[in-house]
């Protein structure tokens, strides 16, 4: 039987009151939301956090809100709702493609996208999701909040920028003209971690690729955000070649480790070809034709 | 340190001290003495310990008693009603959709909560609704024909009472 190491639980009633309670318990306190990732670690003794702070009560955290110029995602929301979101599907059509393989939908129920964020698991897909999109989070603590972006939000295998006494309230997604996004992932079976994923936005001006984001699960120790390749990609008018060339970087550039989901060789291929056929879909929906 | 937790189960209050770290699934079957709820793979893969709380389905292995404090949890136990089956297991014995019966009431709450929301699903979203639980006689085409079969006799009982 798996139970967690004791522990002391307490309900937050506010953002504030979640805050000051992570700092007067210190950093052997742990926020849980909808407990899919820490209860699994608990567990398994990988986390034993010696107090819990629940801030399922927190309503004003779980919102998808279209705002001028970008979509704000509370960190409390569920992915059920990002699943289900038409704001999200219209705009970041990535999230829904994600979401829909992203565990089953009985844990979707629970998990919550900011508890996906801040599990810095490199085989979660939020995470490339939110890398390839160019998301920012809001991290709250009592001195106020700070923006960082995901390339600094996650600092290693399971470490974000989250401090002790802080905490991941919201996720900012902006919103450019000509933009496409897509999510392709390769799993054994229904609900299990990628064997790799890809994710993949780009931003059409004039008939060229004014930027791009791409980002790897599951074939690094973290998610592998594929700089070099966006930089190919911009400027340039999107092509099969091109996407192959991109395709080609994010099969050298992710590193992959073999196990029960397959060997390196096989890994690198398959982050190859989801990369591109993430991108040829992005840019389908860039160009309004759905692939 | 233990806590007191308060919940409904099943339309009735209960309230009991328990250990902050204790999972609902445990909960449930132990200190409610309820053990129609099965307790699986404790790693939120089986779906065999499927609850639903506040009408919603959800594992109960992944879940803390603590954090259902205040709620509503409806087990496979409540599913009968004065010795009438509900429709959704009277569908799973018509059907044949269990042999060692080990996934059958996480599989019950999971698909009850679907014809909740969708009344008339299709093979692909029973399938789909079902996809985080797990049988290993792999019966799932007579599952899936079973819940068919409850959707239509919950469809066809609607329309005589209309």
């Amino acid at each position: 039987m798996q139970t967690p190491a004791a522990f002391e639980y307490e309900r937050a009633t506010s953002v504030e009151g979640a805050i000051a309670s992570l700092e007067r318990l210190g950093p052997e306190a742990r926020i849980i939301a909808g407990g899919h990732s820490l209860l699994p670690m608990m567990k398994l003794r990988l986390a034993n956090p010696e107090h819990l702070i629940d801030i399922n009560d927190l309503g004003e955290l779980a919102y998808i809100r279209e705002e001028p110029g970008e979509i704000r995602i509370g960190a409390l929301t569920r992915h059920v709702d990002l699943l289900g979101s038409d704001v999200l599907a219209r705009h970041l059509p990535v999230f829904r493609d994600a979401e829909q393989v992203i565990a089953d939908p009985v844990v979707r129920n629970r998990g919550t996208i900011g508890g996906s964020l801040c599990q810095a698991d490199a085989a979660e897909d939020l995470s490339s999701v939110c890398t390839a999109v160019k998301a920012q989070t809001v991290i709250r603590g009592s001195g106020g909040e700070r923006i960082v972006g995901m390339d600094e939000f996650h600092v290693g295998p399971y470490m974000t920028a989250v401090g002790a006494a802080e905490m991941l309230t919201e996720v900012r997604i902006p919103l450019r003209p000509g933009a496409g996004s897509a999510h392709e992932k390769v799993e054994r079976r229904a609900g299990d971690w990628a064997i790799a994923a890809s994710s993949a936005a780009v931003w059409l001006a004039g008939g060229t690729i004014a930027d791009a984001g791409i980002a790897l699960s599951a074939v690094g120790l973290t998610t592998i955000h594929l700089s070099r390749a966006e930089e190919l990609l911009r400027g340039k008018a999107p092509s099969e070649e091109l996407f192959a060339q991109a395709a080609q970087i994010a099969s050298e550039d992710c590193s992959p480790t073999p196990d029960g989901r397959g060997p390196v060789d096989y890994k690198r291929h398959l982050a190859g070809v989801l990369t591109h056929r993430a991108l040829r879909r992005a840019t389908a929906r860039a160009q309004g034709q759905e692939a | 340190m233990t806590i007191n937790v308060s919940m409904t189960v099943n339309g009735e209050q209960v309230s009991r001290e328990i250990e902050p770290r204790m999972l609902l699934v445990h909960f449930i079957r132990e200190t409610l003495d309820l053990t129609g709820t099965h307790w699986g793979c404790d790693t939120s893969n089986c779906g065999a310990c499927v609850v639903q709380l506040d009408g919603t389905p959800v594992k109960s292995c992944t879940i803390l008693a603590a954090m259902c404090d205040g709620h509503e949890v409806r087990t496979v136990e409540s599913l009968e009603r004065d010795g009438e089956l509900d429709p959704i297991q009277q569908g799973f014995h018509e059907m044949h959709a269990l042999q060692c019966g080990f996934c059958t009431p996480g599989m019950l709450m999971t698909t009850r909560a679907l014809l909740d929301e969708n009344p008339d699903p299709t093979d692909h979203e029973i399938r789909v609704a079902i996809s985080g639980s797990i049988c290993r006689c792999t019966g799932y085409k007579n599952i899936v024909a079973a819940v068919r079969w409850a959707a239509e006799h919950e469809t066809a009982a609607r329309q005589e009472t209309t």
